[in-house]
């Protein structure tokens, strides 16, 4: 055994332990805690993985973007007078019931796990393909040029599906607060901690933001990354109260939303004229594929704070 | 055994936790979240399997296909929190009716 294989090893068992302890956790808000801390753990995993990209993906949204999710959607729960919500263990009949699930489960695992262990241990998958294509792509980064050129088609419908839950998300608003300010008022001490680092970390975020855009284009980073810093960083300037969200009937916070989606659209249209839906003539893909992450990390930015801050809850 | 045929077997292993969280829960929120648990640890199988031959370095393939996936995860995520949180506001249930706690029940 090699130390690089024990430190695995060795995170494996962690992560396994604090997503059991998620699962498990007696408390709804201890259990969300945990997995915002399961996350983080996640990401180390990609990163152990060589899959950079990845873990800053899974940093930011997987445990950043859904913790806030969570937490918000706990606090509110708690706020309305729900109460402790520890379920009773009591009755032989749901100890049976819990052996079972139990069971069940666990037997799952292990036939997946004994079904993994057959698999060919040289599997190259998709790399070699990739390499090979990757001068053709415009971009030097193989998991951007995945992205948004191999499988444009995956990422378009994507940030399609972002647009649709941020719809989904809005039909849910009571019909009194119809078009009006999504979230809560936010209101910080003017000289408490949040609203420090609601002044300092906005300007350090941006340049992270569009340092991972740039840089997307033949190092880890992408449209993906930036706009979700840059959603993070707006939702804690929001959460210090030092700005405010637009109402939702807003035209330009409309016009912002499909932005990144349209015009992606418009350049694969274009590509399908050119001769295939998506394609990028050869001369221009550096350049059609950096527009397009510009205007999709903005549209991502805005969709992702949007999905967090949830139904409007106040008249513009 | 490598680390990718680890982190394998720990995507599996995490996916049967979430597995559990979700069928053993009634709470909706901790659905969500054993949910998410179960997400990530497919996502780590596809990785681990995307890395078998470390000397070449890892597959992009299935890490942009993860990419996506965490984002469409959390627009799900997004969309079952808002409709938990509606169903809460409405009915003052945290659960789906005919599931929950005793107590649950006994508020209705």
């Amino acid at each position: 055994m090699t130390p690089a294989l024990i430190l695995d090893l060795l995170l494996c068992v962690l992560i396994g332990a604090v997503a059991l302890s998620a699962v498990l956790a007696r408390d709804l808000l201890a259990g969300i805690v945990l997995f915002i801390v399961y996350g983080l753990l996640a990401a180390v995993a990609w990163v152990r993985l060589d899959a950079i990209d990845v873990a800053l993906a899974e940093a930011a949204i997987g445990a950043g973007l859904t913790g806030i999710l969570l937490v918000g959607a706990a606090a509110r729960l708690r706020r309305r007078g729900e109460g402790k919500n520890v379920e009773p263990t009591r009755g032989m009949r749901r100890a049976f019931g819990r052996a079972g699930q139990l069971a069940l489960c666990a037997g799952g695992t292990a036939a997946l796990i004994a079904l993994a262990l057959t698999l060919p241990r040289d599997g190259a998958g998709l790399r070699p393909l990739a390499e090979q294509n990757l001068a053709a792509s415009g971009i030097s980064n193989p998991v951007t040029a995945v992205l948004l050129n191999f499988r444009g088609y995956d990422t378009l419908l994507e940030v399609v599906v972002l647009l649709a839950a941020v719809i989904g998300v809005w039909s849910l608003t009571p019909d009194r607060f119809w078009g009006g300010v999504p979230g809560l008022r936010q209101h910080a001490r003017p000289d408490g901690v949040l609203a420090y680092f609601g002044r300092l970390l906005p300007a350090v975020g941006f340049l992270v933001a569009v340092h991972l855009l740039w840089a997307g284009a033949d190092a880890p980073g992408g449209a993906f990354q930036a706009g979700t810093v840059l959603a993070a960083v707006w939702l804690l300037a929001a959460m210090a109260g030092l700005t405010d969200a637009p109402a939702v009937s807003s035209r330009r916070l409309r016009l912002l939303l499909v932005l990144g989606p349209a015009f992606f659209l418009l350049v694969g249209s274009m590509g399908a004229f050119a001769g295939v839906f998506l394609g990028y003539p050869p001369s221009v893909s550096t350049a059609s594929i950096l527009a397009i992450e510009v205007l999709l990390a903005i549209s991502i930015a805005a969709m992702l704070s949007l999905l967090v801050l949830g139904v409007p809850r106040r008249l513009p | 055994m490598t680390s990718a045929i680890l982190f394998t077997l720990c995507g599996i292993a995490l996916a049967g936790i979430g597995a559990f969280g979700l069928v053993a829960h009634a709470h909706l929120l901790r659905r969500i979240l054993a949910l998410n648990i179960i997400g990530s640890g497919v996502f780590l199988v596809f990785g681990g399997l995307g890395y078998r031959l470390p000397q070449s370095g890892a597959d992009p393939v299935p890490q942009a296909m993860v990419i996506t996936g965490i984002v469409v995860a959390l627009a799900a995520t997004a969309l079952a929190v808002t409709l938990a949180v509606r169903l809460f506001e409405e009915t003052g249930r945290t659960s789906l009716p005919g599931e929950g706690s005793a107590d649950e029940h006994a508020a209705d």
